[in-house]
Protein backbone atom coordinates (compact mmCIF):
# COMPACT_ATOMS: atom_id res chain seq x y z
CA UNK A 1 0.00 0.00 0.00
CA UNK A 2 2.92 2.33 -0.17
CA UNK A 3 1.35 3.36 -3.52
CA UNK A 4 -1.39 5.61 -1.30
CA UNK A 5 1.60 7.99 -0.47
CA UNK A 6 0.73 9.64 -3.87
CA UNK A 7 -2.91 10.68 -2.97
CA UNK A 8 -1.47 14.06 -2.44
CA UNK A 9 -0.04 14.45 -5.88
CA UNK A 10 -3.47 12.74 -6.83
CA UNK A 11 -4.98 15.61 -4.96
CA UNK A 12 -3.03 18.41 -6.23
CA UNK A 13 -3.92 17.81 -9.93
CA UNK A 14 -7.51 17.29 -9.25
CA UNK A 15 -7.92 20.16 -6.89
CA UNK A 16 -6.33 22.13 -9.16
CA UNK A 17 -7.80 20.62 -12.23
CA UNK A 18 -11.41 20.99 -10.98
CA UNK A 19 -10.76 24.46 -9.71
CA UNK A 20 -11.12 24.31 -6.19
CA UNK A 21 -9.89 26.50 -3.29
CA UNK A 22 -6.23 26.88 -4.11
CA UNK A 23 -4.75 27.33 -0.66
CA UNK A 24 -7.05 24.61 0.71
CA UNK A 25 -6.08 22.40 -2.06
CA UNK A 26 -1.95 22.17 -1.11
CA UNK A 27 -3.00 22.47 2.17
CA UNK A 28 -4.80 19.26 2.40
CA UNK A 29 -2.20 17.68 -0.10
CA UNK A 30 0.37 17.87 2.12
CA UNK A 31 -1.90 16.69 5.26
CA UNK A 32 -2.75 13.77 3.17
CA UNK A 33 0.58 13.03 2.17
CA UNK A 34 1.82 12.80 5.70
CA UNK A 35 -0.91 10.78 7.36
CA UNK A 36 -0.78 8.25 4.70
CA UNK A 37 2.73 8.14 5.07
CA UNK A 38 2.58 7.56 9.04
CA UNK A 39 3.17 10.69 10.74
CA UNK A 40 2.08 11.43 13.36
CA UNK A 41 -0.43 14.56 13.93
CA UNK A 42 2.06 16.38 16.15
CA UNK A 43 4.76 15.30 13.70
CA UNK A 44 2.72 16.61 10.79
CA UNK A 45 1.67 19.82 12.14
CA UNK A 46 5.35 20.27 13.07
CA UNK A 47 6.49 19.58 9.87
CA UNK A 48 4.38 21.73 8.35
CA UNK A 49 5.38 25.11 10.37
CA UNK A 50 8.98 23.72 9.69
CA UNK A 51 8.61 23.57 6.27
CA UNK A 52 6.87 26.79 5.71
CA UNK A 53 9.36 28.45 7.79
CA UNK A 54 12.25 27.28 5.64
CA UNK A 55 10.81 28.37 2.64
CA UNK A 56 9.27 31.96 3.91
CA UNK A 57 12.65 32.74 1.43
CA UNK A 58 10.35 32.65 -1.73
CA UNK A 59 8.24 35.28 -0.30
CA UNK A 60 11.21 37.64 -0.62
CA UNK A 61 9.36 39.24 -3.37
CA UNK A 62 6.90 41.33 -0.94
CA UNK A 63 9.78 43.53 0.03
CA UNK A 64 9.55 44.67 -3.38
CA UNK A 65 5.65 45.56 -3.59
CA UNK A 66 6.02 48.96 -1.34
CA UNK A 67 8.70 50.58 -4.15
CA UNK A 68 6.17 49.13 -6.99
CA UNK A 69 2.73 50.84 -5.21
CA UNK A 70 5.29 53.78 -4.71
CA UNK A 71 6.36 54.51 -8.23
CA UNK A 72 2.82 52.77 -9.79
CA UNK A 73 1.01 55.77 -7.60
CA UNK A 74 3.40 57.52 -9.22
CA UNK A 75 2.76 57.53 -12.75
CA UNK A 76 4.68 53.67 -13.40
CA UNK A 77 1.50 52.87 -16.00
CA UNK A 78 1.33 56.26 -17.67
CA UNK A 79 4.88 56.43 -18.39
CA UNK A 80 4.79 53.22 -20.22
CA UNK A 81 1.61 53.92 -21.76
CA UNK A 82 3.41 57.02 -23.16
CA UNK A 83 6.36 55.13 -24.16
CA UNK A 84 4.28 52.62 -26.07
CA UNK A 85 2.27 54.94 -27.49
CA UNK A 86 5.36 56.15 -29.61
CA UNK A 87 5.25 53.03 -31.99
CA UNK A 88 3.13 54.67 -33.80
CA UNK A 89 3.64 54.35 -37.95
CA UNK A 90 4.73 50.58 -37.63
CA UNK A 91 3.35 47.76 -39.47
CA UNK A 92 1.50 45.57 -37.12
CA UNK A 93 3.96 42.62 -36.58
CA UNK A 94 6.15 45.46 -35.36
CA UNK A 95 4.02 47.28 -33.26
CA UNK A 96 3.96 43.73 -31.41
CA UNK A 97 7.53 43.24 -31.49
CA UNK A 98 8.50 46.56 -29.77
CA UNK A 99 5.71 45.76 -27.38
CA UNK A 100 7.58 42.06 -27.05
CA UNK A 101 10.63 43.71 -26.59
CA UNK A 102 9.38 46.61 -23.60
CA UNK A 103 7.57 43.56 -21.79
CA UNK A 104 10.74 41.36 -21.79
CA UNK A 105 12.83 44.44 -20.52
CA UNK A 106 10.13 45.04 -18.07
CA UNK A 107 9.85 41.87 -16.52
CA UNK A 108 13.62 41.51 -16.36
CA UNK A 109 13.35 44.62 -14.38
CA UNK A 110 10.88 43.67 -11.91
CA UNK A 111 7.83 45.48 -13.43
CA UNK A 112 4.95 42.96 -13.84
CA UNK A 113 2.29 45.17 -14.42
CA UNK A 114 -0.75 43.24 -15.69
CA UNK A 115 -0.35 43.83 -19.23
CA UNK A 116 -3.40 42.16 -20.60
CA UNK A 117 -5.77 44.61 -18.45
CA UNK A 118 -3.00 47.58 -18.53
CA UNK A 119 -1.56 47.32 -22.07
CA UNK A 120 -3.32 45.02 -24.84
CA UNK A 121 -6.99 45.48 -23.94
CA UNK A 122 -6.38 49.18 -24.12
CA UNK A 123 -3.45 49.97 -26.13
CA UNK A 124 -1.81 47.31 -28.05
CA UNK A 125 -5.26 45.73 -29.71
CA UNK A 126 -6.26 49.09 -30.46
CA UNK A 127 -2.93 50.30 -32.14
CA UNK A 128 -2.41 46.84 -34.09
CA UNK A 129 -6.04 47.02 -35.38
CA UNK A 130 -5.43 50.90 -36.35
CA UNK A 131 -2.40 49.66 -38.41
CA UNK A 132 -4.07 46.90 -39.79
CA UNK A 133 -6.67 48.58 -40.54
CA UNK A 134 -4.71 51.34 -42.19
CA UNK A 135 -4.79 49.55 -45.61
CA UNK A 136 -7.99 48.26 -45.99
CA UNK A 137 -11.53 47.07 -43.99
CA UNK A 138 -10.86 44.73 -41.20
CA UNK A 139 -13.02 41.61 -41.03
CA UNK A 140 -14.41 40.40 -38.07
CA UNK A 141 -12.39 37.61 -37.68
CA UNK A 142 -9.12 39.58 -38.41
CA UNK A 143 -10.59 41.43 -35.80
CA UNK A 144 -10.46 38.66 -33.38
CA UNK A 145 -7.03 37.00 -34.99
CA UNK A 146 -5.75 40.68 -34.17
CA UNK A 147 -7.12 40.46 -30.72
CA UNK A 148 -5.13 36.73 -29.72
CA UNK A 149 -2.29 37.48 -31.23
CA UNK A 150 -2.32 40.64 -29.55
CA UNK A 151 -2.89 38.78 -25.75
CA UNK A 152 -0.21 35.56 -27.20
CA UNK A 153 2.10 38.28 -27.84
CA UNK A 154 2.33 39.44 -24.29
CA UNK A 155 1.75 35.85 -22.41
CA UNK A 156 5.44 35.18 -24.53
CA UNK A 157 7.48 38.29 -22.98
CA UNK A 158 5.76 37.77 -19.72
CA UNK A 159 6.73 33.87 -19.01
CA UNK A 160 9.73 34.09 -20.75
CA UNK A 161 11.33 37.09 -19.67
CA UNK A 162 9.63 36.60 -15.58
CA UNK A 163 13.20 34.50 -14.60
CA UNK A 164 15.35 36.81 -15.59
CA UNK A 165 14.20 39.08 -12.41
CA UNK A 166 16.42 37.61 -9.20
CA UNK A 167 13.67 38.61 -7.18
CA UNK A 168 10.64 36.94 -9.07
CA UNK A 169 8.32 34.73 -7.33
CA UNK A 170 9.64 31.88 -9.92
CA UNK A 171 13.13 32.01 -9.35
CA UNK A 172 12.53 32.30 -5.70
CA UNK A 173 10.34 29.12 -5.37
CA UNK A 174 12.70 27.08 -8.40
CA UNK A 175 15.98 28.03 -5.68
CA UNK A 176 14.25 26.75 -2.10
CA UNK A 177 12.37 23.69 -4.08
CA UNK A 178 16.06 22.57 -5.50
CA UNK A 179 17.66 23.20 -1.81
CA UNK A 180 14.78 21.28 -0.21
CA UNK A 181 15.53 18.53 -2.97
CA UNK A 182 18.70 18.38 -1.39
CA UNK A 183 20.56 20.20 -4.87
CA UNK A 184 20.96 23.35 -3.69
CA UNK A 185 21.07 26.44 -6.56
CA UNK A 186 21.82 30.25 -6.19
CA UNK A 187 18.98 32.41 -7.39
CA UNK A 188 21.40 34.10 -9.42
CA UNK A 189 22.66 31.46 -11.62
CA UNK A 190 18.78 30.41 -11.91
CA UNK A 191 18.65 33.83 -14.13
CA UNK A 192 22.18 33.37 -16.05
CA UNK A 193 20.51 29.85 -17.44
CA UNK A 194 17.11 31.73 -17.86
CA UNK A 195 18.43 34.07 -20.50
CA UNK A 196 18.91 31.81 -23.68
CA UNK A 197 14.99 31.22 -23.22
CA UNK A 198 14.43 34.70 -23.24
CA UNK A 199 16.33 35.56 -26.37
CA UNK A 200 15.16 32.49 -27.86
CA UNK A 201 11.54 33.23 -27.33
CA UNK A 202 11.84 36.61 -28.78
CA UNK A 203 13.18 35.51 -31.73
CA UNK A 204 11.22 32.98 -32.53
CA UNK A 205 7.95 35.49 -31.57
CA UNK A 206 9.52 38.45 -33.73
CA UNK A 207 9.19 36.04 -36.76
CA UNK A 208 6.33 34.52 -35.96
CA UNK A 209 4.77 38.31 -35.86
CA UNK A 210 6.63 39.43 -38.75
CA UNK A 211 4.81 37.03 -40.74
CA UNK A 212 1.17 37.84 -38.92
CA UNK A 213 1.42 41.12 -41.31
CA UNK A 214 1.69 39.19 -44.74
CA UNK A 215 -2.20 38.69 -43.47
CA UNK A 216 -2.81 42.10 -43.92
CA UNK A 217 -0.89 42.94 -47.11
CA UNK A 218 0.87 45.64 -44.94
CA UNK A 219 3.14 46.47 -48.11
CA UNK A 220 1.90 49.49 -48.25
CA UNK A 221 5.09 51.77 -47.99
CA UNK A 222 6.58 49.37 -50.62
CA UNK A 223 3.44 50.48 -53.07
CA UNK A 224 3.64 53.88 -52.17
CA UNK A 225 7.48 54.44 -52.73
CA UNK A 226 6.97 52.77 -56.14
CA UNK B 1 29.29 34.02 7.68
CA UNK B 2 26.08 31.63 7.36
CA UNK B 3 24.68 32.41 10.81
CA UNK B 4 25.46 36.24 9.89
CA UNK B 5 23.62 36.07 6.80
CA UNK B 6 20.53 33.39 8.50
CA UNK B 7 20.06 36.52 11.76
CA UNK B 8 20.53 39.43 8.70
CA UNK B 9 17.25 37.39 6.43
CA UNK B 10 15.07 37.14 9.91
CA UNK B 11 15.21 41.49 9.67
CA UNK B 12 13.82 41.17 6.19
CA UNK B 13 11.41 38.63 6.95
CA UNK B 14 10.24 41.12 9.82
CA UNK B 15 9.76 43.95 7.34
CA UNK B 16 8.04 41.09 5.09
CA UNK B 17 5.68 40.91 8.33
CA UNK B 18 5.15 44.32 8.59
CA UNK B 19 4.08 44.74 5.44
CA UNK B 20 1.52 42.07 5.73
CA UNK B 21 0.82 43.40 8.97
CA UNK B 22 -0.36 46.59 7.32
CA UNK B 23 -2.69 44.59 4.63
CA UNK B 24 -4.64 42.97 7.88
CA UNK B 25 -5.03 46.38 9.68
CA UNK B 26 -6.76 47.42 6.37
CA UNK B 27 -8.29 44.39 5.37
CA UNK B 28 -10.16 44.65 8.98
CA UNK B 29 -11.07 48.48 8.22
CA UNK B 30 -12.96 47.86 5.20
CA UNK B 31 -16.06 47.87 5.94
CA UNK B 32 -17.67 46.71 2.34
CA UNK B 33 -15.88 43.66 2.47
CA UNK B 34 -18.15 40.64 3.73
CA UNK B 35 -15.09 38.81 4.39
CA UNK B 36 -13.14 41.28 6.75
CA UNK B 37 -12.56 39.43 9.44
CA UNK B 38 -11.48 36.54 7.52
CA UNK B 39 -9.24 38.55 5.26
CA UNK B 40 -7.87 40.45 8.52
CA UNK B 41 -7.02 37.10 9.85
CA UNK B 42 -5.33 36.19 7.18
CA UNK B 43 -2.98 38.53 6.72
CA UNK B 44 -2.09 39.07 10.36
CA UNK B 45 -1.77 35.07 10.70
CA UNK B 46 0.88 34.94 7.92
CA UNK B 47 2.57 38.26 9.56
CA UNK B 48 2.55 36.56 12.69
CA UNK B 49 4.58 33.52 11.19
CA UNK B 50 6.67 35.92 9.47
CA UNK B 51 8.03 38.22 11.51
CA UNK B 52 7.99 35.63 14.69
CA UNK B 53 9.49 32.12 13.50
CA UNK B 54 11.92 32.16 15.58
CA UNK B 55 9.93 32.39 18.86
CA UNK B 56 7.45 30.32 17.79
CA UNK B 57 7.70 26.25 17.48
CA UNK B 58 6.78 24.51 14.48
CA UNK B 59 4.04 22.53 15.58
CA UNK B 60 2.17 26.39 16.72
CA UNK B 61 3.16 27.91 13.06
CA UNK B 62 1.62 24.52 11.66
CA UNK B 63 -1.62 24.24 13.21
CA UNK B 64 -1.55 28.60 12.30
CA UNK B 65 -1.10 27.42 8.74
CA UNK B 66 -4.00 24.74 9.13
CA UNK B 67 -6.24 27.69 9.62
CA UNK B 68 -5.12 29.86 6.98
CA UNK B 69 -6.11 26.24 4.94
CA UNK B 70 -9.94 26.91 6.66
CA UNK B 71 -10.51 30.37 5.99
CA UNK B 72 -9.30 30.08 2.08
CA UNK B 73 -11.69 26.66 2.05
CA UNK B 74 -14.69 28.72 4.06
CA UNK B 75 -14.16 31.75 1.15
CA UNK B 76 -13.52 34.25 3.92
CA UNK B 77 -10.77 35.97 2.24
CA UNK B 78 -11.48 38.46 -0.55
CA UNK B 79 -9.81 41.39 -1.69
CA UNK B 80 -12.82 43.67 -0.48
CA UNK B 81 -12.65 47.31 -1.42
CA UNK B 82 -9.15 48.25 -2.53
CA UNK B 83 -8.61 52.49 -2.84
CA UNK B 84 -7.41 52.84 -6.59
CA UNK B 85 -4.91 55.83 -7.32
CA UNK B 86 -5.38 58.94 -8.33
CA UNK B 87 -4.64 58.74 -11.85
CA UNK B 88 -4.38 63.01 -11.80
CA UNK B 89 -1.60 62.81 -9.34
CA UNK B 90 0.18 59.46 -11.92
CA UNK B 91 -0.39 61.54 -14.85
CA UNK B 92 0.86 64.74 -13.40
CA UNK B 93 3.97 62.91 -11.97
CA UNK B 94 4.33 60.70 -14.91
CA UNK B 95 4.48 64.40 -17.02
CA UNK B 96 7.55 65.51 -14.52
CA UNK B 97 9.19 61.96 -14.05
CA UNK B 98 9.34 60.42 -17.71
CA UNK B 99 11.67 57.72 -17.85
CA UNK B 100 13.45 58.34 -14.66
CA UNK B 101 10.05 56.35 -12.94
CA UNK B 102 11.83 52.78 -14.36
CA UNK B 103 15.18 53.96 -11.90
CA UNK B 104 13.73 52.20 -8.72
CA UNK B 105 13.27 49.22 -10.46
CA UNK B 106 16.69 49.58 -12.30
CA UNK B 107 18.47 50.16 -9.02
CA UNK B 108 16.61 46.76 -7.48
CA UNK B 109 17.86 44.92 -10.27
CA UNK B 110 21.08 45.91 -10.95
CA UNK B 111 22.12 45.99 -6.87
CA UNK B 112 20.55 42.87 -6.03
CA UNK B 113 22.75 41.19 -8.95
CA UNK B 114 25.83 43.42 -7.74
CA UNK B 115 25.21 42.15 -4.21
CA UNK B 116 24.77 38.70 -4.82
CA UNK B 117 27.81 38.17 -7.12
CA UNK B 118 30.54 40.90 -5.56
CA UNK B 119 29.72 40.61 -2.02
CA UNK B 120 29.75 37.40 0.59
CA UNK B 121 26.28 38.30 1.41
CA UNK B 122 24.66 35.98 -1.57
CA UNK B 123 21.35 36.50 -2.67
CA UNK B 124 18.90 36.57 -0.96
CA UNK B 125 20.55 39.38 1.09
CA UNK B 126 20.93 40.91 -1.96
CA UNK B 127 17.42 41.13 -2.71
CA UNK B 128 17.07 42.11 0.52
CA UNK B 129 18.91 45.47 0.72
CA UNK B 130 17.94 46.16 -2.86
CA UNK B 131 14.12 46.43 -2.01
CA UNK B 132 14.78 48.75 0.68
CA UNK B 133 17.46 50.80 -1.16
CA UNK B 134 14.80 50.88 -4.18
CA UNK B 135 11.88 52.16 -1.82
CA UNK B 136 14.42 54.52 -0.73
CA UNK B 137 15.06 55.78 -4.21
CA UNK B 138 11.60 55.48 -5.46
CA UNK B 139 10.21 57.68 -2.31
CA UNK B 140 12.99 60.48 -2.63
CA UNK B 141 12.42 60.63 -6.01
CA UNK B 142 8.53 61.06 -5.95
CA UNK B 143 8.61 62.92 -2.51
CA UNK B 144 6.36 60.04 -1.28
CA UNK B 145 5.51 60.28 2.19
CA UNK B 146 5.18 57.65 4.92
CA UNK B 147 1.03 57.83 4.77
CA UNK B 148 1.09 57.50 1.15
CA UNK B 149 4.13 54.79 0.97
CA UNK B 150 2.03 52.61 3.99
CA UNK B 151 -1.32 53.01 1.77
CA UNK B 152 0.58 51.54 -1.39
CA UNK B 153 2.78 48.74 0.44
CA UNK B 154 -1.24 47.66 1.75
CA UNK B 155 -2.66 48.21 -1.09
CA UNK B 156 -0.08 45.89 -3.57
CA UNK B 157 -0.28 42.95 -0.31
CA UNK B 158 -4.05 42.88 -0.50
CA UNK B 159 -4.51 43.33 -4.38
CA UNK B 160 -2.16 40.46 -4.88
CA UNK B 161 -3.84 38.62 -2.27
CA UNK B 162 -3.72 34.29 -1.29
CA UNK B 163 -2.03 34.10 -5.10
CA UNK B 164 0.88 35.73 -3.18
CA UNK B 165 1.65 33.11 -0.61
CA UNK B 166 0.70 30.24 -3.28
CA UNK B 167 4.16 29.50 -4.40
CA UNK B 168 5.58 29.53 -0.63
CA UNK B 169 2.78 27.12 -0.26
CA UNK B 170 3.86 24.71 -2.69
CA UNK B 171 7.30 25.27 -1.92
CA UNK B 172 6.34 23.73 1.23
CA UNK B 173 4.01 20.96 -0.25
CA UNK B 174 7.42 20.08 -1.79
CA UNK B 175 9.02 19.71 1.41
CA UNK B 176 6.43 17.68 2.55
CA UNK B 177 6.47 15.53 -0.12
CA UNK B 178 9.90 14.82 -0.04
CA UNK B 179 9.75 14.61 3.65
CA UNK B 180 7.24 11.76 2.85
CA UNK B 181 9.05 9.88 0.31
CA UNK B 182 6.81 11.02 -2.34
CA UNK B 183 9.87 11.36 -4.88
CA UNK B 184 11.39 7.91 -4.53
CA UNK B 185 8.56 6.50 -5.04
CA UNK B 186 6.59 8.41 -8.39
CA UNK B 187 10.86 7.77 -9.61
CA UNK B 188 10.40 3.98 -8.60
CA UNK B 189 6.57 3.50 -10.18
CA UNK B 190 8.02 5.26 -13.55
CA UNK B 191 11.47 3.29 -13.55
CA UNK B 192 9.30 0.35 -14.17
CA UNK B 193 7.86 1.24 -17.82
CA UNK B 194 10.78 4.26 -18.51
CA UNK B 195 14.40 3.52 -18.76
CA UNK B 196 16.38 5.19 -16.25
CA UNK B 197 20.37 6.40 -17.38
CA UNK B 198 19.40 7.65 -21.12
CA UNK B 199 19.99 11.65 -20.39
CA UNK B 200 17.92 12.37 -23.61
CA UNK B 201 14.93 10.39 -22.82
CA UNK B 202 15.15 11.36 -19.29
CA UNK B 203 15.17 15.04 -20.08
CA UNK B 204 12.25 14.85 -22.65
CA UNK B 205 10.37 12.82 -20.36
CA UNK B 206 10.76 15.60 -17.76
CA UNK B 207 10.46 18.61 -20.08
CA UNK B 208 6.84 17.00 -21.92
CA UNK B 209 5.45 16.27 -18.15
CA UNK B 210 6.13 19.46 -16.82
CA UNK B 211 4.45 20.58 -19.95
CA UNK B 212 1.58 18.27 -19.88
CA UNK B 213 0.81 18.78 -15.74
CA UNK B 214 0.60 22.60 -16.07
CA UNK B 215 -1.75 22.27 -18.82
CA UNK B 216 -3.83 20.23 -16.18
CA UNK B 217 -3.12 22.01 -13.48
CA UNK B 218 -3.11 25.35 -15.06
CA UNK B 219 0.04 26.42 -12.89
CA UNK B 220 3.64 26.01 -13.49
CA UNK B 221 4.61 26.70 -9.84
CA UNK B 222 2.43 23.92 -8.62
CA UNK B 223 3.39 21.19 -11.20
CA UNK B 224 7.22 22.12 -10.65
CA UNK B 225 6.89 20.89 -7.53
CA UNK B 226 5.35 18.28 -7.86
CA UNK B 227 7.43 17.02 -11.58
CA UNK B 228 10.64 18.08 -10.40
CA UNK B 229 10.64 15.99 -7.20
CA UNK B 230 9.10 12.91 -9.20
CA UNK B 231 10.91 12.94 -12.64
CA UNK B 232 13.57 16.18 -12.36
CA UNK B 233 15.82 14.92 -9.72
CA UNK B 234 15.54 10.76 -10.08
CA UNK B 235 15.61 11.12 -14.34
CA UNK B 236 18.12 13.84 -15.04
CA UNK B 237 19.72 15.41 -11.82
CA UNK B 238 20.76 11.84 -10.31
CA UNK B 239 21.89 10.71 -14.44
CA UNK B 240 24.19 13.80 -13.64
CA UNK B 241 22.29 16.73 -14.84
CA UNK B 242 23.17 20.47 -13.93
CA UNK B 243 20.51 21.39 -10.55
CA UNK B 244 20.23 24.84 -12.17
CA UNK B 245 19.99 24.15 -15.22
CA UNK B 246 17.25 21.32 -15.03
CA UNK B 247 15.56 23.72 -12.69
CA UNK B 248 15.60 27.21 -14.73
CA UNK B 249 14.85 25.10 -18.42
CA UNK B 250 11.93 22.60 -16.07
CA UNK B 251 10.34 25.75 -15.16
CA UNK B 252 10.04 27.15 -18.63
CA UNK B 253 9.17 23.88 -20.12
CA UNK B 254 6.43 23.84 -17.59
CA UNK B 255 5.36 27.51 -19.00
CA UNK B 256 4.79 25.97 -22.28
CA UNK B 257 1.93 24.14 -21.05
CA UNK B 258 0.48 27.05 -19.52
CA UNK B 259 0.21 28.44 -23.24
CA UNK B 260 -2.23 26.06 -24.41
CA UNK B 261 -4.40 25.24 -21.39
CA UNK B 262 -7.82 26.61 -21.12
CA UNK B 263 -6.78 26.21 -16.99
CA UNK B 264 -4.54 29.18 -16.67
CA UNK B 265 -7.83 31.49 -17.07
CA UNK B 266 -5.75 34.47 -16.17
CA UNK B 267 -3.54 34.04 -19.20
CA UNK B 268 -5.76 32.53 -21.68
CA UNK B 269 -9.41 33.16 -20.96
CA UNK B 270 -9.51 36.65 -19.37
CA UNK B 271 -8.13 38.29 -22.79
CA UNK B 272 -10.72 36.57 -24.04
CA UNK B 273 -13.48 38.43 -21.88
CA UNK B 274 -11.52 41.34 -22.00
CA UNK B 275 -11.98 42.06 -25.26
CA UNK B 276 -14.94 40.12 -26.16
CA UNK B 277 -13.68 38.22 -28.85
CA UNK B 278 -15.68 35.29 -30.23
CA UNK B 279 -13.51 32.39 -30.17
CA UNK B 280 -12.69 31.62 -26.89
CA UNK B 281 -9.63 29.49 -27.61
CA UNK B 282 -8.15 32.29 -30.03
CA UNK B 283 -5.73 33.10 -27.21
CA UNK B 284 -4.37 29.51 -27.10
CA UNK B 285 -4.62 29.04 -30.68
CA UNK B 286 -2.20 31.63 -31.84
CA UNK B 287 0.33 30.29 -28.53
CA UNK B 288 0.07 26.21 -29.09
CA UNK B 289 2.53 26.95 -32.49
CA UNK B 290 5.10 28.94 -30.53
CA UNK B 291 4.69 26.95 -27.36
CA UNK B 292 5.48 23.42 -29.32
CA UNK B 293 8.54 24.73 -30.95
CA UNK B 294 9.62 26.34 -27.80
CA UNK B 295 9.32 22.96 -26.00
CA UNK B 296 11.40 21.09 -28.26
CA UNK B 297 13.62 23.44 -28.22
CA UNK B 298 14.03 23.55 -24.31
CA UNK B 299 14.71 19.47 -24.57
CA UNK B 300 17.39 20.16 -27.03
CA UNK B 301 18.68 23.04 -24.75
CA UNK B 302 18.54 21.13 -21.33
CA UNK B 303 20.29 17.91 -23.08
CA UNK B 304 22.86 19.99 -24.03
CA UNK B 305 23.54 22.96 -21.44
CA UNK B 306 22.90 19.93 -18.28
CA UNK B 307 25.52 17.18 -19.53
Amino acid sequence: MEYLKLIGIVIIILGFALKFDTIAVVIISAVATALVAGISVPDLLTLLGKSFVENRVVSLFFLTLPMIGVIERHGLKQAAVNAIKKLKNLTPGRILNLYLLIREVACAFGITLSGQVQFVRPLISPMVQAAAGARGKLTPKQIDLIKARSAATDNFGNFYAQNLFVASGGVLLMASTMKSLGHAVEPTSIVLYSIPMAVITFIITAIYNMRFDRQFNVKRNKKQED
Amino acid sequence: MTTFITNFLEVFYVLIGLIMLFAGIESFRDQENPARIGTGLFWVILAVIFAGAKFLPYLVIGILILILGLLSLFKQIKPGNIKGIDEKVAEKSAQRLGGWIFMPSVVLAILSIVIAQFTPLGGQIGIGISSVVALITAAVMTHANANTTYHDSERMVRSMGTAGILPQLLAMLGAVFTASGVGELTAKAISGVFPVGNHLLGVALYCIAMAVFTMIMGNGFAAFAVITAGIGIPFVVAQGGAPVVVAALGMTSGYCGTLMTPMAANFNSLPVALMEMKDNLGVIKQQAPVATVLLVIQIGLMYVLAF
